[in-house]
Parts: structure tokens; sequence; C-alpha cells
């Protein structure tokens, strides 16, 4: 391709962007023509250690080499002793070939197959897609496999959609080829709105082209030749590369009409989402499409009968479609290696909250959320102790920490309360408090609700007063019980479900820690020191009178003179935490 | 309204002619043209389109991307996903709320900051986290909020 000997990419994926990767790829570049070196300069995804961005890889004799946590002023350093003078700058180093590095063990203990891809190559360009076995599973589809054994094989590799539900995607393919129509459609669901997740838009950012040939192997197995891909409006990086990779698809030959000189025709038209939850569900995805209120509708009739404009609909997630072009290159014997006897394969997480090593990370079903958490993750932020574990967001469930040897797998999880999800899983440490993180999500999805059945609509209105006014310490005697009442009610007489899992994160907490709503209602005390209302901040005797915090203090309500104790004015302390976090020496303490 | 926008109305609509589920698209390029979707905006899109008012805004007030008011000159994306949240991200909305003297989700009389409270950015690493416009600010307490924004 180029015979360029140096190599230099950085992570430009949303997250590297954020943490200051344009910036850096920007100081390189002007190092390269002011010192005029022969250095290929690319951008590339996320690798998915979001806790050292931003990230840069130099490729050379020397093999490669990560840096991570680099700003601007590290770049000419850097590669004035890298590649100048061959002495790599060892304190920056994350991982390479020849020093090891502290993270190496962090992809050691991951298996990628949904992001082989991220974060190596440059997902501008699909000639480095192609360089990666890229559109050969089409090719071996179009050339050597007839729908049925496109249909054959992904049952038996046992996939199941990664959406949340994890319903057989060979199955749902089968429903969809059945019917004979003069038109079908393929849909990717790309809506991604569970609050803390993001690893479609990673996928999306750093291999769209995978997306690009699992939607091709779809459509080709149900017959299909029009496609959708519903992306959020709110992930403009992700729409932009998708766009460049359909047009340079369209290009190469791997979209159109006569698809590599066969009779099979294909097309993707992208569609940008305006913002609704509740479009994450299938039939509410269609009717959004359709350019209408993005409400559910009841099933049946399935999509796979009659799904957008009447017609035959495959829809599945990123995540699922990303796994299909490896299936079918390396066989669905070899992916049934990985998983347990229900769970195939791998699942993609974002790793956030609490946790050292927070980003994006695969790893094999059946791995236990213990390992997820210690081996991948590196453990919990200052080494306190782990609380519980937030898996599938607003439609999921806490998993407290007895439960940690938890297999992750569609079914183990089921069994907790929680579920899979499509892939947040946020770790909670003692600074969190369990009732907030209910009612947190219960104020997302009340909020999303979109109003069409009576009991997701009302009840989780009813529910998010309650726990509003548990949290503000005015809960009563049988609130629990209402709680759990309502919780059941809105589970069976919704319609969809956002409404049937709404409730999760209220039973899964009441399940397990039960003691911290009755502390919050019978004794007014938040544990965690997390709802304003039950909790005051007070100055100890260790106060040195450094006035740091009467600096901080927004609102000017703490006073002391120097060098003597200082005091929070109770009455009208707003509760911001600014003074807890200045105080040097510890003093402020929450009561 | 000015014909000005009557015009960029119109070429917008022309370009969505003949073809189905238009209505989301057409707004999202109208709102992306104009900052907002005003009342005439939606009766001359009516007109043209033959959708009816109701239905439109039937649409427009489902999906939180449409907006009726017009917008500040800085949008601000305060993160409220659940990183965020853990981290903090109450506290650093209320810092804003309170150094821009508005409301949840308001725009300053001046029409120069437009507060949202959204989903989620992506950046759970960087939690709390906030966009003004494109950039992106990470590991934000209230303190730092407050003087990043009155630098703006």
């Amino acid at each position: 391709m180029d015979n360029k000997k140096v190599k230099i990419k950085v992570g430009l994926a949303s997250c590297g962007i954020a943490a200051g990767g344009q910036e850096v790829y920007d100081e390189i570049d002007k190092y390269i023509s002011k010192n005029d070196v022969d250095i290929k300069l690319e951008k590339t995804g996320c690798i998915g250690m979001c806790y050292s961005e931003p990230l840069v890889e130099i490729k050379d004799d020397s093999g490669q080499t990560m840096y991570g946590n680099l700003e601007v002023d590290d770049v000419e350093n850097i590669l004035n002793k890298h590649i100048q003078k061959k002495e790599p700058e060892k304190d920056k180093i994350i991982f390479s070939d020849e020093f090891g590095g502290t993270e190496k063990k962090v992809l050691k203990n991951q298996t990628r197959i949904v992001l082989e891809n991220c974060g190596k190559i440059n997902p501008e360009s699909i000639d480095e897609y192609l360089a990666q076995d890229g559109y050969k599973a089409i090719e071996k589809v179009l050339k050597e496999m007839t729908h049925e054994d496109v249909i054959k094989e992904i049952k038996e590799s046992g996939l199941r959609g990664r959406g949340g539900a994890g319903f057989p995607t060979g199955l749902k393919w089968q429903f969809a080829r059945k019917p004979e129509t003069d038109k079908k459609y393929v849909i990717c669901n790309a809506d991604e709105g569970d609050p803390g997740a993001f690893m479609d838009r990673s996928v999306l950012e750093g291999d769209p082209h995978r997306l690009l040939e699992g939607m091709l192997i779809a459509a080709y197995a149900i017959g299909a030749d029009e496609g959708f891909i519903y992306c959020r409006a709110e992930y403009p990086l992700a729409l932009k590369r998708l766009r460049l990779a359909i047009s340079a698809a369209k290009e190469k030959g791997y979209l159109g009409k006569n698809i590599l000189g066969t009779d099979f025709n294909f097309k993707i038209n992208i569609y940008e989402g305006a913002g609704a939850f509740v479009c994450g569900e299938e039939t509410a995805l269609m009717a959004s499409i359709e350019g209408k209120r993005g409400m559910p509708t009841i099933r049946p009739p399935y999509p796979a009968n009659s799904g957008l404009w009447g017609k035959p609909t495959n829809i599945n997630n990123v995540e699922t479609y990303s796994n299909v072009a490896w299936i079918i290159r390396n066989g669905a014997s070899e992916f049934t290696k990985f998983g347990t006897e229900k769970s195939k394969g791998t699942k993609v997480f974002a790793l956030t909250g609490k946790i050292k090593r927070g980003g994006l990370v695969e790893v094999p079903m059946g791995m236990t959320l213990r390992e997820v958490i210690f081996k991948v993750g590196g453990g919990i932020i200052d080494d306190k102790e782990v609380k519980a574990v937030q898996l599938g967001g607003p439609s999921g469930g806490c998993i407290p920490k007895n439960l940690l040897d938890t297999p992750v797998d569609y079914d183990s999880l089921t069994e907790t309360g929680a579920i899979m999800g499509s892939g947040g899983m946020v770790v909670m440490d003692e600074t969190t408090c369990m009732v907030d993180m209910a009612r947190f999500f219960l104020n997302f999805t009340q909020d999303e609700s979109c109003g069409k059945c009576t009991f997701c609509r009302i009840g989780t209105k009813r529910m998010l007063e309650i726990l509003n006014r548990i949290t503000q310490g005015d809960g009563k005697e049988g609130d629990i019980e209402l709680l759990e009442n309502l919780s059941h009610k809105i589970i069976n007489n919704s319609l969809c479900g956002l409404g049937q899992t709404a409730p999760n994160p209220v039973l899964t907490t009441l399940k397990y820690f039960k003691e911290e709503y009755e502390d919050h209602i019978y004794n007014d005390h938040c544990s965690a020191g997390i709802c304003k209302s039950l909790f005051q901040y007070f100055i100890t005797d260790e106060c040195i009178g450094c006035g740091v915090c009467k600096k901080k203090c927004p609102v000017d309500v703490i006073s002391g003179e120097q060098k003597e104790k200082h005091v929070i004015d109770q009455a009208n302390c707003i509760k911001c935490g600014e003074c807890f976090n200045a105080c040097p020496v510890d003093a402020i303490i929450k009561k | 309204m000015k014909v000005s926008n009557i015009d960029i109305i119109d070429s917008i609509i022309d370009q969505f002619k003949g073809k189905d589920g238009i209505l989301i698209p057409l707004l999202q390029e109208v709102q992306n043209k104009l900052g907002y979707l005003s009342n005439d905006t939606v009766r001359h899109i009516a007109e043209r389109t033959q959708i009816t008012p109701a239905e439109i805004y039937g649409v427009i007030t489902f999906y939180t991307q449409f907006r009726t008011k017009p917008i500040g000159e800085n949008i601000v994306r305060v993160c409220h996903g659940t990183a965020c949240h853990v981290a903090g991200a109450p506290g650093i909305s209320e810092a804003i709320y309170d150094e821009l003297d508005i409301g949840k989700n308001g725009t300053t009389d001046d029409l120069k900051f437009t507060v949202e409270e959204v989903a989620c950015l992506g950046c759970c690493s960087l939690a709390p986290a906030m966009m003004i416009n494109d950039k992106t600010y990470g590991r934000l307490t209230p303190d730092k909020v407050r003087k990043i924004i009155s630098n703006y």
C-alpha cells in the first residue's frame, strides 16, 4: 500500500476528541511538516482505553508502541526521542511490543470479535478494512452460499440479539425470509439511547464497514434490497463516518446494483433519529422512519411479516450485525467456542462509574462480573469497596457485591433481576445511594414514556413522585409496598419493552438494598451522603483555619478567622459540596 | 415571516418532494437552517406539504431534538448519563443555572446561552462532562464550570 516506515495513529473517536486527541493529532501533523520526517499519520477509532485518552500509537522497526494520557506539550519530546533518537519515552508508554507496559493485560483478558478492528484501522479508509479481510464474508456468501445456508450458519452460531432482549438472530432472519413479497427491508437500530452506554457509537466511529457488511449478509439471507440505519442525531461523528463508508462501499461495488457481479442489489439509507428513547423499540422505530410519532404498536403482526410500510422487515442492532461477518468468515463452530451453553460469543460493555480502567471492553460470555471489574477494569477507584453493578441501564437492575460471581450470560443475569441489556455496566461504590440511583433511572424512563399505555404513562409518574419524596426525607410507611405494587402493574400492563422494564431498577434495588430505602424513610438518613435533604456538612476540630473552603463557597455561608476553626451556616448552605472537595485536611464531613 | 425564510423552507420542501416519510428529516433540515420551528414556519410547511399542523406539532413535541423557541448563541449540553450522574452531574447543572440565572433547560434573556441536560455524551471516562457547542469539557466541578462559562 504505502512504504512509509513509521506509522502513527491517533485515537479520534468522540471520547478521544473530547480528551484532546484532535489537538495532539494537529501537533503531530505540525511536527511532521516542520521536521520533514517520513511518517504516515492517521486517525483511528476507539481502542477502548478511554481512561488513557488521548492515545497515540507508533509503529516502526521496534514494533508497536502505545503512548497514553498525552498532552500537546508532550508531542515534540516524544517524537524526538522515539523517532529521531530511537529512545522511547518509557514513562508515557502504556503498552508496547518491546517494553510490555502496564496496560497490556487489559487487552489480554478480552476477546475481540466485534471490536477486532476498532482502534486499529482508519475507519475512513475502506482499503484498511479490506486489508483485514473486509467484505470477504459477503463475497463468500454471494459466491458459495444459498440464503438458507446463511441462515443455518447464523442459527448454528447461537448468536443472540445484542440490543438487550437476546432473541436468536438466525431465527429472526428465518421468519423474515419466509414471506414472499416484492419488497423487504433490513434495519439497523443504532439509536443507542441508554444513558451511560456508547458501545454502538464506538463501532460506528471505529469500524463502520463491519456494520455495512453485516447488513449486506442479512439482506441477502432474507431477500431484502433496501436497508436503513436509524442512528441518533447526537452522534455526528458516527453519522459522518457511516456516510463516508457507504459512499466508499458504493464506489467499490459492495453496495448498489449487481453486487460483485451477481443479481443481488442492496442500498442503505441513513435515518437520523430525533431523540426519543422509545424508538429503540422496533415498532416505534419503524413508525419514526415513516415520519410519525415514535409510538409502539401491538405485536403481532411482527416486523418479520409486516414491518416498515407494511413490508417484511428484519431489525437488529449494531453489535449484532457486527458479529455476522466474523461468523461467516470463521464459521459458526469457531464462534461457539466462546461463551456458555446458551449464550455464545462475546459481549461488548461500556465500563464506567467508579472503576479504574473505564472504557470499552469486549469479553467472552460466561466471564464473571468480578473478573470483568477486577481483571479487565482494574478494580475500584481508590481501592474502595464495590457496592453494586448496574447493568442494562434504565431497563436493567443493580446487582449487589455478593452476586459478583454471576457469569455474564443472558440467563444468569436475568435470574438476578437485572438484564444483559445493550452493554452499559456502571460500577458503584459506597458513595452511591441506591435509592437515588433508582430515582435517576425512573426519572429517565418517566420522561421518555411515549404516553400510549396508561400504566407506563401515569404509573411511572406516581412511582417517581414517591421516590422523590423518599430522597427528600418525606418517605412514609407503606411507600415500599406501594412501589412494589405499582411496579408489577406497570410491567403487566405496558405494551412495549420500555414500560415492561421501567420498574426493574426499583425492583432490584428493593430486592437487594431494602435497608437503604428503610434508612431513608424511617431514619431520615442517606448513608452514601447523596440525598441532600438527609445530611449536612460539618467542619470538625481538624480544621486548620486555612480559609480554602470559605473562598470556594459560592453562597458565602462559611465564616471563621484565619487559623481558627470555621463554621457553616446550615440554614443557608446549598450543599453543593465544593468545601468538602476543597478541604486539604479532610476536616469537612457529611452527617 | 421573512421572505428569505420562506425561500429557505420552500427549497427544503422541494428536496423531499415525492418521497415517503419525509416529515422528520424535513423538520430537522428546516431547524438546522432557521435555528427553531416557529408557529409561522409550521403553518407554512403544513400548507405546502398538506400535512396538518396538528400532525406536525405531534411530531415536534414528541422528539426532544425539535425546538419551538429561539436558542442561544452558545449551546451548553450538560451530560446527565449514568456515569456523570454518579460523578455529580446534578451539582454541575445547578452551578450553571445559578451562574446564568436561568431555570432548568433554559435560555438566557440576552440569547447568549441555551442549556440542555442531555442523556449521554458518551465520554463517561471524563465524567462529569459537558459540551459547549463542539468543545467537550470533562472532569468538571461546580467551581470549574462557573469559570468556563464566564470565559464565553
